[in-house]
């Protein structure tokens, strides 16, 4: 008899696979008279709460479901968003914003400027605990707030009436606007957040002001949007639906992108890329992005505290056209200064060797070695740390020979994970150069030189320069933008004769987009709304 | 039998305790904390944040704090995923993993066996060398290998099957990572059970039974099966925890929002609270799973019992 | 003397073993020798042929990877890395292994259960995330990565010990040792240890295949050795990246491995017979 009930296990198991198999089947759903869209997004955005967010995917999803006073055009430019209109008063002080009439919740209430005014005091409200509190601490009470002295009440933001919101300032600060453009700066509906207080999120309570609703939320795989009807400029969006497939390897999202089941994908990766672009000439998009990719200096500790020449030698060993052509590969700037081409009202200072071939450098560079102490009979030796990463990886051990090569000088390489590094970094104990970046929050050069004002949190070489710091603050506080522009680019030029940084490239933004979406822009803050888009109409959903 | 079970799933309280206090330990002596970024934060921002999350307590205090929710089922919250709470996570997660890692342990035994079997009546003929073969190459090739190498032939070049997870519904999306998941388990078994199926069919009772003039269809279903299954069933314990390994790359290779995934993501995110849950969950997982492995093998040999 | 000599007539007998000894040896000697030979090193980068197909041109006779660095060198590192990784990793295992299970198995008894049942408890653990997390937390080093393998495979072999062993300890020759007042020490040492050899040879032989596929798998995580230095894992999951526009950079790689695996798969496999055919007669 036993006998028996082992062969009709195996029966039975194989008849459960099938049943597995067919249990799993969903039945498919109906998308055929919707349009939607299928983005790739390269990890879950950590919160849908704007005051509890912090990465650029986060950013990127609730600008489809939310919107700030201001917003983008779809090639870049600051529009209108929830307010219509505002004034800015003489000394740049005082901004006074109009909201739209039809401004709308998902649940057809209006938006009105009591909940900016309830949204921008929770944001700084160290109860949130919001990572980004900080963006608005140039608004009167501000830092008092955070810090836990003043009650929020006292933020200076007032709801005049329902439609018109002004906020105050201690200091001109010209990127407010942009800076509004920003998630954590919009609205959340106090009636939500006090209903279903930390669920407020979850899809069925968030509720949004944005042309897009959360429909669904599968942490790790995909997070599914619907056209918010109450939109005031419903009628002018396009696609249905959207669905952010979370897809953390850039190799899959190709892998889908290519068996037509993405439109958009987040990223692309950097292997083959060569062959990337043979194969998808029309549908592959690089444009610069606000961001810099460096090596920094632990300038707190020997061989590289107060050893500038030593720091400027191993800056101009590093073939820069060899990285971006040959390794990184994927149409990058090379760095030869800390901000990036194309920011707003700014042109970046650039090293003095940047003109210069790379043959010069080479001879200058062992030249200002040999000045620093060090030769063949005394080799520099150095350690280089970097996360974790194939393109961290490759781009180390390219300018670890280069150095051999150039210097004689002998790089250690260690890999260690992101937070151990970014722990590393910041006790500048066992650091010696190590690897990071900045990516701009907003379109101007304040948000890259800011970070290299002694003692910013940020300033992960430990950089520290009176006449930097003192440039920094008079910029601060010009009201006129051309004097305030010299100021930033005077400070610019100091803190590049000082070489606490390698910039090494500028990014680029890479995406892959399907010939069916129309209205596709590239934008120098990577910001492409789903409402900009639409979809071919002969398009098929793949 | 039951007061058995009672018995070592009382022995499996101290394992649990070792556990959570191991995890407990190491993701804390991790450098970094789960909020830190390249941007980093102001001084007042961070103490309002780690206020937020008990994080400025003394470790000891925030372990009671931790041992306390646990002890009323609360995993707690998600770092990470702020959210979602991390019952949530493995709630949405869980089912995935478990039904990845069924389907392959099912296809993993069902044609493993059958191909061992199959081998072992043609002892050293063709066929057996073939099948062996196989089976040696696909212990010999990680799973990192063969699941691209699948995706790009089957879904990319030949577009058979999808590609990804989300967004494509039904069967279809299983059967790659499933495939991927079993293969190496395939060619296991299939050596485990060639070889003790030889030794069966070389024993006294399988010789006498052939002398009773029985066909080898019916030795092997009624005398031969069984007893050759043993080393495969206590194999399944090592099998359950390969299929958990290969189910992290399976997972991170085909984008499945499974425990794996969310593992290493919240390792390396320093999701406390995520770690921890997820290993308590497996540990429990893994024990109970080892004690139905050791009641079924009793059923099967009562020596065991015995003993 | 007799036994090693018997061992090794059997092992010659054996066509399975002597085919697959034979081609790890071989395959070892040219990663020793291949490197001294080759005009290239394993860290020189050339930012002017990058991804060079295999062939003569260049004396790049597995092509160039994605740095310019000469492939046949870098795997020839790799083999060497993989192999010393594995044996040592195994062979730590092995020592802990033996001393548990040959302690538990020959003192029984209490000491034996208790022994056991942290055995048991050490099961549960789920391993691979214990060493993510080793990995996460810590420097990455050779060490750990050792000690990581180690850990996951030294309970297989005290349990399959501590079996011997308590058949062992019921043969004439121990108990002749212990009415001769030998110590417990001495006796597991000199009479048990040596006679757990063939079990352990064979167990070896097969925890190493294991070893090799948890530091790739490591290695695919981004969690195994550090560059310039390389392993076949670490070459591996580069390759899979340059899959489609530089093949070789995975096929050499992954054959390498492969056939690594494979050859110690069988060697352990018939190693099993050579034994097993000895404890027959």
């Amino acid at each position: 008899m036993k006998t028996f009930r082992l062969a009709g296990a195996l029966a039975a198991s194989i008849v459960l696979l099938g049943a597995l198999l067919f249990a799993c089947s969903d039945p498919a759903r109906d998308e055929a008279v919707e349009s939607v869209l299928q983005r790739g997004l390269t990890s879950d955005p950590e919160s849908l709460d704007p005051h509890e967010m912090r990465s650029v995917q986060a950013a990127n999803l609730l600008r489809d479901i939310g919107e700030g006073l201001l917003s983008y055009s779809a090639t870049g430019e600051l529009v209108a968003g929830a307010a219509a209109e505002w004034t800015i008063s003489e000394d740049g002080l005082t901004y006074t914003f109009h909201l739209r009439e039809d401004a709308r919740w998902s649940n057809g209430q209006p938006v009105t400027a009591g909940h900016f005014a309830f949204s921008l005091r929770r944001l700084v409200d160290p109860a949130t605990a919001a990572f980004y509190a900080q963006m608005l601490g140039d608004i009167v009470n501000a830092q008092d707030i955070i810090a836990g002295d003043s009650p929020p009440a006292d933020l200076g933001v007032e709801a005049v009436d329902d439609r018109t919101l002004v906020i105050t300032l201690v200091r001109p600060t010209p990127y407010l606007l942009s800076l509004l453009t920003y998630p954590s700066t919009f609205p959340v509906h106090p009636d939500a957040v006090a209903e279903h207080g930390d669920a407020f999120t979850r899809a069925g309570n968030l509720l949004s002001n944005g042309a897009y609703k959360l429909d669904a939320w599968e942490p790790g795989s995909v997070l599914e949007l619907s056209r918010n009807e109450h939109y005031w400029n419903n009628a002018a969006t396009a696609i249905d639906e959207v669905r952010y497939h979370v897809l953390t390897q850039e190799m899959t999202q190709l892998n889908r992108f290519r068996a037509g089941e993405l439109h958009i994908t987040g990223s692309v990766p950097p292997d083959n890329f060569a062959q990337i672009r043979e194969e998808h000439p029309e549908e592959l998009h690089i444009a610069p992005y606000l961001g810099v990719y460096y090596y920094g200096f632990n300038l707190t500790k020997p061989p590289f505290k107060g050893n500038p020449e030593l720091r400027e030698a191993l800056s101009m060993a590093v073939d820069r056209d060899v990285l971006v052509n040959r390794i990184t590969g994927r149409g990058e700037e090379p760095a030869y200064s800390w901000v990036p081409p194309g920011v707003d009202n700014y042109e970046p200072r650039r090293f003095i060797y940047a003109e210069q071939s790379q043959d010069e450098r080479n001879a200058h560079a062992r030249l200002l070695l040999r000045e620093a102490g060090y030769g063949p009979e005394k080799p520099l030796q150095i350690e280089l740390r970097y996360n974790t990463s194939d393109t961290e990886k490759k781009i180390a051990l390219a300018v670890q020979s280069m150095w051999r090569d150039v210097l004689g000088v002998e790089t250690t390489l260690v890999n260690e994970e992101f937070q151990v590094l970014l722990a590393n970094m910041r006790d500048r104990e066992v650091t010696q150069v190590f690897r990071s970046s900045w990516i701009g929050d907003y379109n101007d050069a304040h948000t890259f030189l800011s970070i290299m004002e002694g003692g910013n949190p940020s300033n992960m070489p430990g950089y520290k320069n009176d006449q930097y710091d003192a440039l920094m603050q008079q910029a601060a506080e010009q009201v006129d933008p051309k004097s305030r522009r010299y100021h930033l680019e005077e400070a610019e030029r100091v803190l590049l004769a000082d070489h606490p940084v390698i910039p090494l490239y500028f990014y680029v933004s890479k995406h892959l987009v399907s010939p069916d979406i129309i209205g596709w822009g590239d934008n120098v803050l990577d910001y492409h709304y789903s409402q900009h888009l639409s979809l071919a109409p002969t398009a098929a959903t793949p | 039998m039951l007061k058995y079970a009672l018995l070592r799933l009382l022995g499996a309280i101290p394992t649990l305790l070792l556990v959570i206090v191991l995890a407990f330990l190491m993701v804390h002596a991790a450098p970094g904390g789960p909020f830190d970024d390249e941007r980093v934060l102001s001084a007042e921002i961070e103490a309002n944040i780690a206020a937020a999350y008990h994080l400025d307590e003394p470790l000891h205090r925030q372990f009671y704090r931790y041992f306390a929710g646990l002890l009323q089922g609360d995993l707690g919250p998600s770092y990470r995923y702020r959210d979602h709470t991390v019952s949530e996570l493995i709630g949405t997660a869980f089912p995935i993993s478990l039904k990845l890692g069924t389907m392959a342990m099912l296809l993993a035994v069902v044609f493993g066996v059958a191909a061992g079997s199959f081998a072992a009546l043609r002892r050293n003929t063709l066929p057996d060398r073939s099948v062996m073969a196989f089976a040696m190459t696909g212990i010999s090739i990680p799973v990192f290998v063969i699941a691209p190498v699948l995706v790009l032939l089957l879904a990319v070049k030949l577009q058979w099957l999808p590609a990804g997870w989300s967004g494509n519904e039904g069967a279809a999306r299983f059967l790659l990572p499933v495939i991927a998941l079993a293969l190496p388990q395939v060619a296991y078994i299939a050596r485990l059970t060639r070889a003790s199926m030889i030794d069966v069919l070389a024993s006294d009772f399988v010789r006498t039974a052939r002398a009773q003039g029985l066909g080898t269809t019916a030795i092997v279903r009624y005398h031969a099966l069984k007893p050759a299954m043993l080393p495969v069933l206590s194999y399944m314990g090592p099998a359950i925890a390969a299929i958990l390994t290969g189910s992290v790359v399976v997972e991170e290779i085909f984008g499945i929002p499974g425990l794996g995934q969310f593992f290493v993501r919240a390792a390396l995110n320093r999701d406390y609270t995520l770690v921890l849950g997820i290993v308590i969950f497996y540990a429990t997982l893994v024990i109970l799973l080892n004690l139905v492995v050791d009641i079924l093998y009793g059923a099967i040999d009562p020596r065991i019992r015995q003993r | 003397m007799t036994t090693l000599f018997n061992i090794w007539r059997r092992m010659r007998e054996n066509r399975a073993v002597m085919v697959s000894g034979g081609i790890l040896i071989g395959i070892v000697i040219v990663a020793i020798v291949g490197p001294l030979i080759s005009p290239h090193d394993y860290l020189q980068t050339n930012f002017d042929n990058l991804l060079q197909r295999p062939g003569t041109a260049g004396f790049h006779l597995f092509g160039t990877d994605d740095l310019g660095r000469d492939l046949f060198v870098r795997s020839m590192l790799g083999v060497q890395i993989t192999i010393v990784v594995a044996v040592v990793a195994s062979v730590v295992s092995l020592v802990i292994g033996v001393m548990y299970g040959a302690v538990a198995g020959y003192v029984g008894g209490r000491v034996d259960a208790i022994m056991m049942r942290f055995v048991d408890t050490l099961y549960a653990l789920p391993f691979i995330f214990f060493v993510i997390l080793l990995m996460v937390a810590f420097e990455r080093n050779f060490l750990l990565i050792f000690v990581a393998i180690g850990a996951i495979n030294w309970l297989d072999m005290a349990r399959i010990v501590r079996g011997q062993t308590l058949s062992l300890r019921e043969r004439e020759f121990v108990d002749a040792a212990r009415l001769t007042g030998v110590s417990t020490a001495a006796i597991i040492m000199r009479h048990i240890a040596p006679n757990l050899l063939g079990v352990v040879i064979v167990y070896v032989t097969l925890t190493i295949p294991q070893a090799i596929l948890v530091e790739s798998f490591l290695s695919f995580l981004g969690l195994g050795i550090q560059e310039p230095q390389t392993s076949l894992g670490a070459l591996v999951d580069a390759g899979v990246n340059q899959m489609e526009g530089a093949s070789w950079m995975l096929l050499i790689p992954a054959g390498l491995l492969a056939t690594i695996l494979l050859c110690f798969n069988f060697f352990g496999d018939a190693m099993r017979d050579v034994f097993d055919s000895r404890s027959e007669r």
